[in-house]
């Protein structure tokens, strides 16, 4: 079970949280002007990493806040974990 | 035979307390230390179960929890039975019973026995090629298999015995009390670390502590004496906290780790009451040591599984421990030094070893010095081809081997004993560190998987991590301990060392004989019945995978997880199939590392407990009224209540009828609430619901419909205008919890712009719903200065008000068509405010409904239940639903879905009514509908949503979803049902009052 750093609350059991998907999706600001495929490619085409993977995670027993991961998902290790709105690291 | 096989006190056994306990019905007496395993030895006894597929006699192999033969039932016929349990692991007590598992009609005459014999035509993967083809024979031969394969017994009554969970937060945990733990304990403590040491016996001190030899000494004290001293001296540190029979169970990431703490099984019955049984823990350490140590290898050669064949090791324990002689005319088998450790052990204690046969052609240490000069005779370059008798070993075979270790040469010699110690070696307890994630590498020279990558702050130490003696561990492990716990210095530093252990091996995996394979028994899993021939026949017919050998012999998936003949399967393996073991691999170690029992796993969480439930402020009185509950998410709501004698249909009946006629009333105080506050409220709202909501007056109620990005349903309620930025919304009850995080979600990730606060207040609130043509009347009494009137307070609004002096909020609502009041109130007066509800609807004949008749009088307007009449495959077009879709609102959650290829299509699965042509027939929910039941393939059109029997249209209706269902109004239908067809009209789905009338009637 991960121990995850909240960027508000600090470190916490995994068992605290909630993974959200794929992260850096963001939602089309005119969905109305896109076509079929577009719309296709926001709403259903997510990556699934084997490897470094930018993921969303939310405190849902805890302070309720989205904040992003940084996840090696062949070996679970977390790089970093950042607030909504901040740049991913880059290393 | 004498009957006792005690030969020395040992100072683990208190022979002044002796205890007697039952196996197989006969009494038999131990003493306080002893283990089941113990004690039957010591009463003479080997044969302790049956093996699993050929039903042949098996002893007692070992002495811990890598036990593969000697599994027992516990306690037969009481609420304590257990069974699986390793007579190895079980501390006897007075009043012990135990039993043979896997043997019927008894230990001694098998009828199973006959499989032996049959063995011929019972290869591997026999049960996959013959039970299952064809695949409806299978049921019946399952009843034969199960009966025989002695899988224990469950217990049929409550567990009688309480189980508990427990969090602990370390900075190094030791697993593993031997001494390289013991080490690893006190340096860590010393240092400051708050340190936890685990180890699954009872006692302190692995394998060290029993080992008496003059060979073995640290600082020129005898190692067992050493090791005394410094466990004497770790009790008495205070950040060191002990567990003994403890048992790690699993290792998970992040350095979270379940251990099993068994706190009451050694302790007679009636001592055992209103204490903990078992304890769960669950720890996080900053750093972790396994110091697991490591299992003896047996050897496998022909018929290597006759009781009286035990571990060499275990056989040492069972007489340095226990002072227990497994035989009197002992012979050892050995391919390395250690069986020479167990017959100096044997020898000192006057246990008599006729021979010792050795794998090795030329080799010498001081060890087998000793035994030489005891006049022991020593077979070098030996092997044991065959063993002999049936419930007993009475004699085996040998013959010398080949050069090569290929064949065996010369002449038979036979030699009679009545115990048979093997060793082969010793495999590294890595099972843990795999579980974590660690990767192993293999040592040639030895042939063992040792750790190579740690995957978190962890090290192996001692044996587990492939250093076998004692100078091996005690060298390095002063210098690994420093760099890992990043200290100065350690009290180990400079140990003086003897240790007499010659390293040399000859690693032979399968051991020839003079038969061909095909005649021999030479078992790997002991448990499972696998022999060395079945794993070659699977490599014969084409699997190379260890995963897939594995499976298709069944090695190593026994309850022992193959712990004694994993490595010999993969030797095995290797060997035929002419692949290096390291690029082999290992099978995948899984937890838990020993068995444990369901009552440590579920804790504290049974009965009423174990699945907590909520309840609304007015539960009790639902209860009080005989109410019957149905559960709702986590929720217990008042169902029906059936007066005397009533069935659920009779009150389900009574109550919809009357709420029409007069007046009902409903707890609702279970959906959803969410506080919604902020400038940009409106605006948000007219993000996520489908309608618009800019324009609602203050005061003003309206019903919302909210979408997936997918365009699909997800929750509906109705939601009020409290104030210009205040409003409150509300959900289904089982949605409240995922729309709230649906909600944050957006309002965080996607809009952080909008200035808006949601806040749940589900449990704040108390939610009675009064509805019927009278409820108006009812309403007046409790809340007498509230203006009712239509004009003032229409459908669909609001107000502000006080019964006597408590605040509430009135909504004019309804779920149900009829006329209908909604009154939220702070949940501590939502009893009393629905006993004055109660007491003004008397003269009116208030009924009480629950869900069943909510469910049934919304049907009978057509609106539907998320989750019910929708799953998360229907748009609101698809709900016949179009008209809650604003057209002039830019964009909200789902709008693009709404018309994507697949959402327009006119065949989709559409909402619809049905009406019986028997208007008796009730139809099932779930029910397939088509339109031609006699052409096969038959066309599933859709099913039925939700069905009643409704009292005011004195007729059955049903709303259902069809392909293309609404351009089908008047088209007749099929339900097939087991026995009869039924038949149906598709019709519009409100089948009451659909000009609204009652509304405001
Ligand atoms: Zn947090």
């Amino acid at each position: 079970m991960f121990l995850i750093h909240c960027p508000y609350c600090g470190e916490r059991e995994q068992s605290e949280f909630k993974a959200g998907g794929e992260a850096h999706i963001v939602r089309p600001k005119q969905p109305t002007e896109l076509s079929d495929d577009q719309w296709a490619e926001y709403l259903f085409m997510r990556k699934n990493i084997k490897g470094v993977q930018f993921e969303r995670w939310v405190h849902t027993h805890g302070c309720r806040k989205w904040f992003n991961m940084v996840r090696d998902t062949s070996n679970d290790e977390i790089k970093a974990t950042y607030k909504m709105g901040e740049k991913p690291p880059t290393k | 035979m004498t009957n006792n096989l005690r030969v020395k006190s040992s100072k683990f056994i208190d022979e002044t307390y002796k205890i007697s306990f039952k196996f197989n019905n006969k009494t038999y007496y131990g003493y306080k230390g002893d283990t089941l395993a113990s004690a039957l030895l010591a009463n003479g006894i080997h044969l302790v179960g049956r093996s699993f597929k050929y039903h042949r006699p098996r002893g007692i192999m070992t002495a811990g929890s890598e036990e593969p033969n000697a599994i027992i039932q516990l306690h037969i016929n009481t609420s304590r039975t257990e069974p699986n349990v390793r007579a190895t692991e079980i501390e006897i007590y007075e009043g012990l019973e135990a039993s043979s598992q896997n043997c019927w009609p008894s230990v001694n005459f098998d009828i199973g026995g006959i499989n032996n014999f049959l063995s011929p035509v019972l290869p591997a993967g026999f049960y996959y090629k013959t039970f299952m083809w064809p695949a409806s024979f299978w049921e019946k031969y399952e009843y034969f298999i199960r009966k025989s394969a002695g899988l224990g017994k469950s217990p049929t009554e409550p567990d009688p015995d309480m189980y508990e969970h427990r969090y602990i937060h370390c900075d190094v945990l030791v697993i593993g009390a031997g001494i390289s733990g013991i080490i690893a304990a006190k340096t860590s403590a010393k240092n400051g670390f708050k340190t936890l040491l685990l180890d699954e016996k009872p006692y302190l001190g692995g394998s060290t502590i029993h080992q008496n030899s003059e060979h073995f000494k640290i600082n020129n004290q005898i190692s067992s004496s050493w090791l005394e001293k410094e466990i004497h001296e770790i009790k008495k540190i205070d950040n060191l906290e002990i567990k003994t029979r403890t048992s790690v169970a699993a290792f998970h990431g992040y350095n979270f780790l379940l251990a099993r703490e068994n706190l009451t099984d050694h302790l007679p019955l009636h001592q055992r009451d209103k204490k903990i049984r078992h304890r769960l823990l669950k720890i996080r350490a900053k750093k972790v040591i396994c110091a697991t140590g490591s299992l003896e290898r047996p050897l496998i050669f022909d018929n290597n599984d006759r009781p009286g064949i035990l571990l060499s090791s275990a056989i040492e324990k069972y007489s340095n421990l226990f002072g227990v002689a497994c035989g009197q005319k002992n012979v050892l088998f050995t391919n390395n030094d250690s069986a020479y450790e167990t017959a100096i052990s044997l020898f000192q204690k006057g246990i008599n070893v006729e021979a010792i046969i050795d794998n090795r052609e030329e080799v010498d240490s001081k060890l087998i010095k000793e035994i030489e000069k005891n006049n022991i005779k020593i077979y070098k370059g030996y092997t044991v081809n065959d063993t002999f008798g049936y419930r007993k070993i009475n004699k085996i075979s040998i013959m010398q081997l080949s050069k090569d270790g290929q064949k065996v040469v010369g002449s038979k010699i036979s030699i009679d004993c009545d115990c048979l110690g093997m060793s082969g070696g010793w495999t590294p307890a890595v099972h843990l560190f795999t579980q974590s994630g660690g990767k192993l590498k293999f040592r040639d020279d030895d042939q063992v998987f040792i750790p190579d990558k740690y995957p978190s702050d962890q090290i192996s130490i001692g044996s587990c991590n492939g250093e076998f003696t004692l100078d091996e561990i005690l060298t390095g492990i002063s210098k690994r301990l420093k760099d890992f716990l990043n200290i100065k210095k350690t009290d180990y530093e400079n140990l003086e060392i003897q240790s007499h252990f010659n390293k040399t091996k000859r690693n032979i995996w399968l051991l020839p004989s003079d038969k061909i394979i095909g005649k021999t028994k030479p078992f790997v899993d002991y448990q499972n019945d696998a022999t060395a021939k079945d794993i070659k026949l699977a490599l014969r017919e084409g699997f190379r995978s260890i995963e897939h050998v594995k499976r298709y012999t069944t090695t190593g998936m026994g309850t022992d997880q193959g712990k004694l003949g994993n490595m010999h399967a993969l030797g095995i393996i290797s060997e035929t199939a002419g692949s290096r073991m390291g690029e082999l691999g290992t099978t995948t170690f899984r937890p838990p590392y020993t068995p444990l029992t369901f009552g440590t796993i579920v804790g504290r969480n049974v009965g009423e407990y174990f699945d907590v439930f909520r309840k609304t402020p007015i539960h009790d009185w639902h209860v009080d009224n005989k109410a019957k509950f149905e559960n709702v998410g986590q929720w217990k709501r008042a169902w029906f209540y059936p007066k005397e004698n009533e069935s659920m249909h009779e009150a389900v009946q009574r109550e919809s009828k009357a709420a029409r006629d007069s007046a009902g009333i409903l707890d609702a105080s279970t959906l959803g609430k969410i506080d919604i506050q902020g400038t940009d409220a409106s605006e948000f709202l007219n993000r996520v619901y489908t309608n618009a909501w800019s324009k609602l007056a203050i005061g003003k109620c309206r019903y919302g419909l909210m979408l997936n990005e997918d365009g699909m349903v997800y929750d509906d309620g109705v939601t009020t205008r409290l104030d210009e930025n205040h409003y409150i919304m509300t959900t289904t009850t089982g949605g409240a919890a995922t729309v709230l995080g649906k909600l944050e979600d957006y309002l965080q990730t996607e809009w952080p712009e909008l200035d808006v606060y949601l806040t749940s207040v589900t449990d704040h609130y108390a939610t009675i719903s009064v509805c019927g043509p009278n409820s108006k009347k009812i309403i007046s009494k409790v809340i007498p200065n509230l203006d009712l009137s239509d004009k003032k307070f229409p459908h669909m609004s609001f107000k502000n008000t006080k019964i006597d002096k408590v605040k509430c909020r009135v909504m004019r609502i309804s779920f149900t068509g009829e006329q209908s009041y909604e009154i939220n109130v702070q949940a501590n007066y939502g009893k009393s405010v629905w006993d004055k509800c109660m007491q003004a609807g008397k003269e009116f004949n208030i009924t009480p409904y629950g869900t069943e008749t909510m469910h049934l009088l919304r049907a009978e307007k057509g609106f539907i239940i998320v989750g019910q009449d929708t799953d998360a495959t229907m748009t609101p077009i698809d709900l016949q639903m179009g008209w809650i879709v604003s057209k002039k609102k830019y964009d909200f959650i789902g709008k693009r879905s709404l018309y994507r290829s697949d959402t327009i299509r006119e065949d989709r699965k559409q909402l619809i009514g049905l009406i019986t042509e028997n208007p008796k027939e009730v139809l099932e929910e779930g029910a397939q509908i088509v339109l031609d039941a006699s052409k096969s393939p038959v066309e599933m059109l859709g099913h039925v949503t939700s069905s009643y029997y409704s009292p005011n249209l004195k007729k059955s209706i049903a709303l259902g979803v069809v392909k293309g269902g609404k351009n089908m109004m008047g088209q007749k239908l099929i339900i097939p049902m087991e026995n009869k067809q039924i038949n149906v009209t598709v019709t519009d789905p409100v089948f009451l009052d659909k000009e609204n009338k009652r509304l405001n009637a």
